[in-house]
């Protein structure tokens, strides 16, 4: 009887959490769309992704008017509000970078395919493994040691792809207005993977305070 | 109730101890709740409330004995001096922002009572006193340091989801809390009112032939009221200004410290564990009123030790150390000066006049004892009504030990017995004592005795009142002597001086 409302919000953090899995993926769909340009199927991505923020914005309000209206958690509602809003701004970075594919239509060049898929890959698993990490965070503390090393991990390799490309780019003959366009993208989508590494951090310092 | 104005004047400083005991000492049980924002302060205070009146009201007996045995404060004037003192000096050292601890500036204060009076302080009750004042905070960080550790690892093994945790968190505090506020009324009444004991005040109520409240219940629930009136008055602002520091715990870590001092309460409080353990024959904690404050840093030691040993602070362990030499003390001499104001420019009676008188079977008891007698001999039928004048008798004669003192005053105290069969008839419960036991008393019909030493010889020279071995049956035995021997006792019909 008194967990109800506990277990309601509970349901809507995770609800919360599943919407940004759910925004990483479209994400990547979106952008393989793109690079196959498959336009119809691109916009319907972003459609989708934009709808899916907009959902987890509201939730996430709903969720910091209930913790604050409740008085719960008095001790870690800074952490936990903290931690969902830096993650609410890992998802608006994926829609904000799709829009900008669908605004501005940058031109990639073939060879380079490949390496936005796998930078696209590896930032979402950033924001993936920051999800579990947070998820862990109320439930299974042990865990999230290991997400934050699979977040680092993986934001090192989204680091490495982004150069590679840029290396890549600047090596060419284009004219340099392409070449910085091309690394204007690349920088978007590694803000996805920069974003949650920063949203870690802040997890590692949360799970020291719920070890007290 | 008599609503005897000097009786409200003199109970006055008591009902302002309690005040200020429920003032500062609310912070124990619910100020970690409060000051992390788990439970509101009014929530508390009534939660509180009601359990420290509870516990005070049911069970604030046990502890008050000890007391009493430590020093019988028998006028009303000696128990104000004494409660007044005690309310000063506590006062004087939590603006001094010294760890302050009731319950021990009560005991400086009646032994200051015993040494003003010259009456001789029960060495046997005080060392009880001072072992509880040591093992508390002992145990309570035992507790808290395992309590600490069983929580944490439970919580990572079962996996609770934080705001679940949160709710049993926030229902354990109120449970807790609720269970520590009844732990600090038992335990702690006995600092408030047991200097009123000795002295009845009231009549009985006697509600509808089926429930009697007695004086000291009635005692009991006014200073339950004046501890519950302390935490809804002040108890936030103290929580405000010291729960800031030492009170600023996670909720969990404040969960597991007030769990750790309501057992460490209750242990030195329980007259039913107290029963369980002699009747397995096994010791028993002594029934001692303690300091929540420092049951509760104990604990919180306990919980660092789990947590980080490092993180113990020693200064603070330096300041319960002071704590506990300062408070009694102070108290002690407070109360010494506050008496010799009360007795010599008042002119008020301090203390009721006891007579004492060494008879013949009191020599021969003594004797019993290996206590030297023979140049106390020329004291023998000589009667003493001033406590001093005869301890003075006593030391120009031979340089008497303070327990040996204490046994002469025992044993040569001057009382009243009548064994009365109708009596035996009407009121005695015939439960409690076997048939053998009555057909004996009812014997001794008509029988009168000045000294206690002289009816216990009379009474119970059976071998029904032998002890037996076991604890327990021992205890009850002594009882049921203890409750012949007031049933027996010619009553004085004064009430207050």
């Amino acid at each position: 009887m008194f967990l109800k409302k506990t277990r309601k919000l509970e349901t809507q953090i995770d609800e919360y959490l599943d919407l940004v899995i759910k925004g990483g993926l479209i994400f990547k769909l979106g952008i393989k769309c793109y690079l196959d340009n498959q336009n119809q199927e691109f916009e319907g991505h972003l459609k989708d992704l934009r709808k899916i923020e907009e959902a987890a914005d509201d939730l996430r309000r709903n969720i910091e008017i209930k913790l604050y209206t409740h008085t719960l958690i008095p001790e870690a509602r800074g952490d936990v509000l903290g931690l969902l809003e830096s993650c609410d701004k890992a998802l608006n970075i994926t829609a904000e970078t799709l829009l900008e594919f669908s605004v501005e239509i940058p031109r990639l060049l073939p060879e380079l395919k490949h390496d936005f898929l796998e930078i696209a890959d590896s930032s979402v698993s950033c924001l993936e493994n920051t999800v579990s990490g947070i998820r862990s965070y109320f439930k299974n503390i042990d865990a999230v040691r290991d997400y934050v090393t699979k977040v680092q991990f993986y934001k090192k390799e989204t680091n490495k792809i982004a150069e590679r490309i840029k290396r890549t780019i600047f090596r060419t003959d284009h004219e340099l207005s392409f070449k910085i366009h091309t690394r204007y993208f690349t920088f978007h989508i590694e803000r996805i993977a920069e974003q949650s590494e920063d949203v870690c951090d802040r997890l590692s310092i949360a799970i020291i305070k719920r070890l007290e | 109730m008599i609503l005897d104005v000097s009786v409200w004047f003199f109970i006055s400083s008591g009902l302002f101890l309690g005040w200020s005991l429920g003032a500062n000492h609310a912070v124990n049980v619910f100020g970690t709740a409060v000051v992390s924002k788990m439970v509101k302060f009014r929530t508390a205070a009534i939660i509180s409330g009601i359990f420290v009146i509870l516990g005070s009201v049911i069970s604030g007996e046990g502890t008050t004995k000890t007391l009493t045995d430590l020093g019988s404060i028998n006028a009303i004037a000696g128990s104000f001096s004494v409660a007044l003192a005690v309310g000063i000096s506590v006062t004087l050292m939590t603006r001094a922002k010294l760890p302050v601890s009731t319950s021990q500036a009560v005991i400086g204060g009646i032994i200051g009572w015993n040494i003003f009076t010259g009456s001789p302080t029960d060495y046997h009750s005080l060392s009880k006193i001072l072992f509880s004042w040591v093992a508390s905070p002992i145990i309570a960080a035992a507790f808290g340091f395992l309590f600490f550790k069983l929580i944490k690892n439970t919580i990572l093994k079962w996996k609770i989801h934080l705001l679940e945790l949160d709710s049993y968190t926030r229902i354990g505090l109120v449970i807790v809390g609720a269970l520590a506020s009844y732990s600090l009324g038992a335990n702690n009444i006995a600092n408030v009112m047991g200097m009123f004991a000795s002295a009845p005040l009231f009549d009985d109520i006697n509600l509808g032939n089926v429930l009697t409240i007695s004086s000291v219940n009635q005692l009991f629930l006014l200073g339950g009221i004046a501890i519950a009136i302390g935490i809804f008055t002040y108890g936030d602002r103290v929580m405000e200004t010291v729960g800031t520091d030492l009170y600023k715990i996670s909720p969990i870590t404040g969960f597991v410290v007030v769990l750790a001092e309501f057992i460490v309460l209750w242990l030195f409080t329980s007259q039913g564990l107290e029963s369980f353990l002699l009747k397995n024959n096994l010791p028993a904690l002594p029934l001692v009123p303690l300091s929540t404050t420092q049951a509760f840093i104990g604990a919180v030691i306990g919980v660092g030790l789990a947590k980080d040993p490092l993180s113990i602070n020693f200064k603070v362990l330096g300041k319960i150390a002071a704590g506990w030499a300062i408070a009694p003390l102070s108290a002690g001499l407070i109360t010494f000066i506050s008496l010799f104001f009360i007795q010599n420019v008042f002119e008020q009676k301090i203390i009721h006049p006891v007579p004492y008188e060494i008879s013949v079977s009191v020599i021969a008891k003594l004797n019993s004892e290996n206590i030297p007698t023979e140049k106390i001999n020329d004291l023998v039928s000589k009667r003493f009504v001033n406590k001093k004048v005869f301890r003075n008798e006593l030391l120009q004669r031979y340089s008497f030990n303070n327990d040996q003192i204490f046994a002469i005053f025992n044993y040569a105290l001057i009382d009243s017995f009548v064994v009365d069969s109708n009596l035996i008839n009407k009121k005695l419960n015939h439960k409690i004592f076997s048939a053998s036991q009555i057909n004996q008393l009812k014997n001794m019909h008509n029988s009168a005795f000045s000294h206690k030493i002289d009816l216990e010889k009379a009474v119970f020279n059976n071998d029904s009142w032998k002890p037996t071995g076991n604890k327990l049956k021992d205890k009850e035995i002594e009882e049921n002597k203890l409750l012949l021997e007031n049933f027996f006792r010619v009553k004085n019909k004064t009430k207050h001086n």
